[in-house]
C-alpha cells in the first residue's frame, strides 16, 4: 500500500511539474496556434537563473536567499526572452503553424549552444535551500519537500493565472482573443499586444517551472529537450489550447508514468504511454477538453 | 440563344472552338524530363566514376554517408515537401533498418568465431540468444526486414493517426515523442540491443571483409545505386497522379475529400514510402560506418534530417539531395574546427531560411522559373483580343 | 421523373444554434433547383448536410434510394454527388489541367494513380472546353483570376462527372460578361445533369431557375416557379419587407434585396 501512495505522490509531483510546464505551452497554443520548441530554454534559462545567482550574485552562504529571489527573477528572465523571441519571429510566422515550429526549434539549438557557451556543456548542481531539504512522513510514506514544493509552487501558479484572467482587464482580453479573435478584434481590443501578453506569461511560467526542477537534480545544457516532449504531450493530450483539459492531462500522464515505470521499467513505461496516448487519440482526437464553437471544419 | 443585357442589343454566339493541340509547357519544373534526365545523368556519372577517382578513400567513406542521408532526406521531402507531414521522428525508421542489418551482421560475425551470441550480449552477462534476434540470423530475412519493418511501424502509426484527422503540429509531436520513446528503449534494454553503446564493430557484410579497403569502393557504388534507385522511384511517385493528388492534399486536405479521395489513405502511403527509404538507408550506414547506436537516431538527428530538406529546398527532390550532402560536408568539415560555430551557423540560417526564404535554395531557383511562367502567362492576358473570355483560338 | 436527392427532417445544432429545423425537401432527376433565402438561412449548411461535411442531429438524407447521411465526403463524391464551394479552394501549385485531371481520377486504383498522366484525357479535355480554359490548361492555377478560378472549380466538378452537381454561389464577386458566361455555362451543363444552385442574385435567377426553394431560419419557407415564390408574402416580407413588392427592372443587376427604399 505504501508504493501505492509513494508512486501516486511521486506522479503527482511529476504531474505538477508537466503541468508547469505545459501551461505556458497551452497558453501560446491555445492562443495563437503557435508551437514553441524553444520553450524548453526557456525552462532551462529559469534553472540556470538560480545557478547563476547562487554563484555569481550572492555569496555561497547565501544560497537559500538565492533560491528564493531567483523564483521571480526566472520568472522575468524567461518570460523576456519569451517576449523578444515573439516580437521578432514569431509574430513573422502568423498563421504558418509548421514553421513556426520549425524555426523554434533552430531558435531552441541556438539557445542550448548559449548554454554550453556560458555555464560549460557538463552538468551543474544547484543548492537547494536548507528549509527544502528532507522529507515528511505521513505513516509509511515518505514525502519530499522539494516534492511538495513542486506541488505547491503550482496551485499557487493556476491560482495566480485564474485570478489574472477572471480577474484583471489583461485576463478578460485574453480569454476574448483566445474564443474569437476577429470578433475580439471588432470589438476594439488590440489582439497583438495582448500576444505579446501571453508569451511573457507563458515563458515566464517555463521559467518557473526551471526553478522546481534545480531541486531534483543537476542541469545542463539539454535540459529543456528532456522535459519539452512530455509538456507537448501534455497539450496534445489536454486539447487545443484548453486549460482544464492540461490540467487533468498532466496529472494523468504524470501517475501513469510513475506506476508504469514501478511496474515495468523506465524504458518500457515511455512506449507504453506513448502506445496509450495513440490509443486515446483513437477516441478523443481532439483531446480532453474541447471548446465547443460554430466554427465549422 | 440571345440574352437581353444592360445595351439592349443581343449578343452573337460564341463561335465553336477548335481542337485544342497538345502543348507542353518546357518551363515547368518536374515536368521537365529532358533536361531533368540529363541532370540526373551527369549527377550519376559525377557520383559514380568522377567521385571515386578522385577521393581518398577516407573521404569517399564519408560521401558515402552522405549519401545516405541523402536517401533519407528523399522520403522526407515526400512526405513534408510533397505530403505537407512534418515528420520529427524520421530517425526511428532510420533506425529500425540499421539495427535491423547491424543485428543481423553480428550474428554472423558471432557465427565465425563460433560464439553463441554477440560480443556485447556476453559482456552483459547474457547467454542465451534472445528471440527476437533468431530470425535475423537469416540474410534473406533480414534484407526484407530492413525495409518492411520500418514501413509496417509507418503504416500502423499512419492509419491510426490520420483517419483520426491528428496531422500537422500534433502529428509533428507525436512522431517525436516517438523517436523519444524508442531511444529510451534501445538504451533500456542493453542486453537485447547494446544499450546507449548501440551495435559496434560491424566487421563484416554479407561475405565482404569491411577491414579490408576495396570494401569502402563496394559499399559506395551500392549506396549510390541505392540513391539512384530511391531518387528514380520518388520522381515517378511526385511526377505521377498519385503525386498530383498528394500535393493536393498537402495544400488543401479538407477540399480533396470532396474531390473523391481519403486523405487519410494519401498520406499514410507517402509516410509508408519514406518510411522504408530512410530503412533502406540505415541498413546502408551500417556497414559504412560500423556501428549504429541510439544517438544517431533520437530527436536531434531527427531534426537534423528536416534540417537538411529544408534547407535544399522542399518540395523539390535535387533539393533534397542537395541539402543532405552540402549541409553534412559542412557539419564534418566545420563542426570539427568550430563545434560551437558550427551550431550557431546551422541554427541561424535554419532559421533564416524558414522564416524568409522557405522554399530553401533550390525551391527559390524552382519559383524563379514559376515567376517566369507567370509572367508570360500576364502577357498572354494582355494580348488577348476583346472578343471575351474563353476564346481559344490560339495567337 | 424520379426522385434523385431526399431530404427529410433535417435538424443541425451548432451547440445550442438551430442552423438547420426541421428541413425537407426533394430535388428530381433533371432539375435545375435555386436554393434561396437570406444569410444565415441555412443553405450552405444544407450543402454541408447532403455532402457529408456536417452530421445532421436528426434527420436523413437519401440519394437515388440510397441513405447517406453518416457516410464521409469522399464516399458520398463516389457515389454522384459533387459540390464547388463559396470561395473557390483550386489547387495553386498544381496546373490547369492536373486541377481537372486530380478531379476526373478519383474513381482510379492505386496502380493506375502512380502512373504519370499521358496527355489531357476526354472527360479532362471536355471539361476544359465547357468552361472555356483549354488555352490556360498549361498554367498553374495560382496565376488565374477570382472568376477563372470559379470556372475552374466547375470544371473539377463537371470532371467528377457527378449525378447531383452542388453550386455554392458560383457567380458571387463576377463581373457582368462572367455571370453570363456561367449562366451559359449552367444551362449547357443543366441539359444533361441535376443541379441545386445556391444564390443570392435575383437575376440570375430569373434567367434560369424553373423551381425556387426558399429557405428561412434553417427551414423550407416555400417552394414552387419563380413568379410564385416572388408573389409570395412570407418570402416578400423576409426579403423585402412588409408590404413591398419587386419592381420590374430586368435591366439593372441589383439583387432584389438591396431595392428596399
Amino acid at each position: 500500500m505504501t508504493t501505492f501512495f509513494s508512486q501516486l505522490i511521486a506522479g503527482i509531483s511529476i504531474g505538477s511539474l508537466l503541468l508547469l510546464i505545459a501551461l505556458g505551452l497551452t497558453f501560446t497554443f491555445g492562443q495563437m496556434n503557435v508551437i514553441n520548441m524553444a520553450h524548453g530554454e526557456f525552462i532551462a534559462a529559469g534553472a540556470y537563473t538560480v545557478y547563476f545567482l547562487q554563484t555569481s550574485v550572492f555569496a555561497a552562504s547565501a544560497a537559500s536567499l538565492a533560491f528564493v529571489v531567483s523564483l521571480p527573477v526566472a520568472f522575468i528572465v524567461a518570460g523576456v526572452m519569451g517576449l523578444i523571441l515573439e516580437m521578432t519571429l514569431i509574430k513573422r510566422l502568423y498563421g504558418r503553424s509548421l514553421d513556426t515550429l520549425l524555426v523554434t526549434w533552430g531558435v531552441a539549438l541556438v539557445l542550448q549552444q548559449v548554454y554550453r557557451d556560458l555555464f560549460g556543456a557538463a552538468n551543474v548542481q544547484v543548492v537547494a535551500p536548507g528549509w527544502l531539504q528532507g522529507a515528511i512522513e505521513i505513516g509509511e510514506v515518505t514525502i519530499s519537500y522539494a516534492r511538495l514544493f513542486t506541488i505547491g509552487l503550482v496551485i499557487v501558479a493556476l491560482i495566480a493565472i485564474w485570478i489574472f484572467s477572471s480577474k484583471t482587464v489583461h485576463g478578460t482580453r485574453m480569454r476574448a482573443v483566445v474564443q474569437n479573435r476577429g470578433l475580439a478584434e471588432a470589438s476594439g481590443i488590440a489582439s497583438k499586444p495582448v500576444d505579446r501578453t501571453t508569451f511573457f506569461i507563458g515563458s515566464g511560467l517555463a521559467g518557473l517551472a526551471g526553478v522546481a526542477i534545480t531541486l531534483l537534480g543537476s542541469i545542463g545544457p539539454t535540459l529543456g529537450t528532456a522535459y519539452i516532449i512530455d509538456a507537448f504531450l501534455v497539450v496534445v493530450v489536454g486539447g487545443l489550447g484548453q486549460l482544464r483539459g492540461a490540467v487533468i492531462a498532466a496529472f494523468v500522464l504524470g501517475i501513469l508514468n510513475s506506476f508504469l515505470e514501478l511496474w515495468t521499467d523506465a524504458s518500457l513505461a515511455k512506449v507504453m504511454v506513448f502506445a496509450l496516448i495513440i490509443a486515446f487519440l483513437q477516441f478523443r482526437p481532439q483531446g480532453l477538453a474541447v471548446q465547443k464553437t460554430r466554427a465549422l471544419a | 440563344m440571345s440574352i437581353a443585357t444592360a445595351e439592349g442589343t443581343p449578343t452573337p454566339p460564341t463561335p465553336a472552338p477548335p481542337a485544342p493541340p497538345k502543348k507542353r509547357s518546357p518551363l515547368i519544373a518536374g515536368r521537365d524530363f529532358a533536361r531533368g534526365q540529363m541532370g540526373f545523368l551527369v549527377a550519376a556519372l559525377c557520383l559514380l566514376f568522377l567521385a571515386p577517382a578522385m577521393l581518398t578513400d577516407f573521404r569517399l567513406d564519408l560521401l558515402a554517408k552522405f549519401v545516405c542521408f541523402a536517401i533519407i532526406a528523399i522520403g522526407v521531402d515526400i512526405a513534408w515537401g510533397y505530403g505537407g507531414m512534418l515528420v520529427l521522428g524520421q530517425g526511428v525508421f532510420f533506425g529500425l533498418g540499421g539495427y535491423a542489418m547491424a543485428m543481423h551482421l553480428k550474428l554472423v560475425e558471432a557465427k565465425e568465431f563460433d560464439m553463441a551470441v554477440p560480443d556485447f550480449m556476453s559482456w552483459s552477462g547474457v547467454e542465451t540468444l534472445p528471440a527476437i534476434w533468431k530470425p535475423f540470423e537469416h540474410g534473406w530475412f533480414t534484407l526484407g526486414a530492413v525495409l518492411l519493418v520500418p514501413m509496417i511501424v509507418a503504416f500502423l502509426l499512419g492509419s491510426l493517426v490520420f483517419r483520426r484527422r491528428v496531422r500537422g503540429a500534433y502529428f509533428a509531436i507525436l512522431t517525436q515523442a516517438l523517436a523519444a520513446a524508442f531511444v529510451i528503449l534501445l538504451v533500456g534494454q542493453q542486453g537485447l540491443t547494446g544499450g546507449t553503446n548501440g551495435l559496434t564493430n560491424i566487421t563484416t557484410f554479407f561475405g565482404m571483409d569491411l577491414n579490408d579497403p576495396e570494401s569502402t569502393q563496394t559499399l559506395y557504388t551500392i549506396a549510390v545505386v541505392a540513391l539512384g534507385i530511391t531518387y528514380l522511384l520518388a520522381r515517378q511517385l511526385v511526377n505521377s497522379r498519385y503525386g498530383r493528388v498528394l500535393i493536393a492534399v498537402r495544400d488543401g486536405e479538407d477540399r480533396v475529400r470532396f474531390l473523391g479521395y481519403n486523405p487519410a489513405t494519401i498520406k499514410t502511403i507517402a509516410f509508408t514510402i519514406s518510411a522504408g527509404m530512410a530503412g533502406l538507408a540505415g541498413a546502408l550506414f551500417v556497414p559504412i560506418v560500423g556501428i549504429i547506436s541510439p544517438a544517431m537516431l533520437g530527436i536531434v538527428p531527427s531534426i537534423e534530417m528536416v534540417i537538411w530538406v529544408a534547407l535544399g529546398g522542399r518540395a523539390t527532390l535535387v533539393g533534397a539531395v542537395a541539402g543532405a550532402l552540402i549541409v553534412n560536408y559542412g557539419k564534418t568539415g566545420l563542426s570539427e574546427q568550430f563545434p560551437g560555430g558550427w551550431t550557431y551557423f546551422l541554427g541561424l540560417l535554419f532559421i533564416v531560411v524558414i522564416a524568409f526564404v522557405p522554399t530553401g535554395i533550390a525551391g527559390g531557383i524552382k519559383s524563379g522559373r514559376k515567376r517566369l511562367i507567370e509572367i508570360r502567362a500576364e502577357q498572354k492576358e494582355r494580348g488577348k483580343t476583346a472578343a471575351g473570355f474563353g476564346d481559344t483560338r490560339f495567337e | 421523373m424520379s426522385k434523385l436527392l431526399q431530404l427529410q427532417n433535417i435538424e443541425v445544432d451548432f451547440d445550442g444554434f438551430k442552423a438547420l429545423s426541421d428541413l425537407t425537401f426533394q430535388i428530381n432527376q433533371g432539375e435545375v433547383r435555386f436554393l434561396i433565402g437570406p444569410n444565415g438561412a441555412g443553405k450552405t449548411t444544407c450543402v454541408d448536410v447532403i455532402t457529408g461535411l456536417t452530421k445532421p442531429t436528426s434527420g436523413h438524407v437519401e440519394f437515388a434510394g440510397e441513405k447517406i447521411t453518416g457516410k464521409s465526403e469522399f464516399d458520398i463524391v463516389k457515389l454522384g454527388v459533387g459540390r464547388t464551394f463559396q470561395n473557390p479552394t483550386v489547387f495553386d501549385d498544381l496546373l490547369v489541367v492536373e486541377n481537372i485531371d486530380l478531379a476526373a481520377s478519383y474513381r482510379m486504383g492505386l496502380g493506375k494513380l502512380m502512373r504519370r498522366r499521358k496527355g489531357v484525357s476526354a472527360p479532362v479535355a471536355e471539361a476544359l472546353e465547357m468552361i472555356g480554359m483549354t488555352d490556360k490548361a498549361d498554367q498553374p492555377a495560382g496565376v488565374l483570376s477570382h472568376g477563372e478560378r470559379q470556372w475552374l472549380e466547375i470544371g473539377m466538378l463537371l470532371a467528377q462527372d457527378p449525378r447531383l452537381l452542388l453550386l455554392d454561389e458560383p457567380v458571387a464577386g463576377m463581373s457582368k460578361p462572367e455571370r453570363k458566361k456561367t449562366g451559359e455555362l449552367l444551362h449547357e451543363i443543366a441539359k444533361t445533369r441535376t443541379v441545386l444552385v445556391v444564390e443570392h442574385d435575383m437575376e440570375f435567377l430569373r434567367e434560369f431557375a424553373s423551381v425556387v426553394t426558399v429557405m428561412h431560419e434553417g427551414t423550407v419557407l416555400c417552394e414552387g416557379d419563380v413568379a410564385t415564390v416572388q408573389a409570395d408574402p412570407t418570402v416578400q416580407e423576409v426579403y423585402l419587407g412588409r408590404g413591398r413588392t419587386a419592381p420590374e427592372d430586368d435591366d439593372v443587376a441589383v439583387p432584389a434585396i438591396l431595392k428596399e427604399g
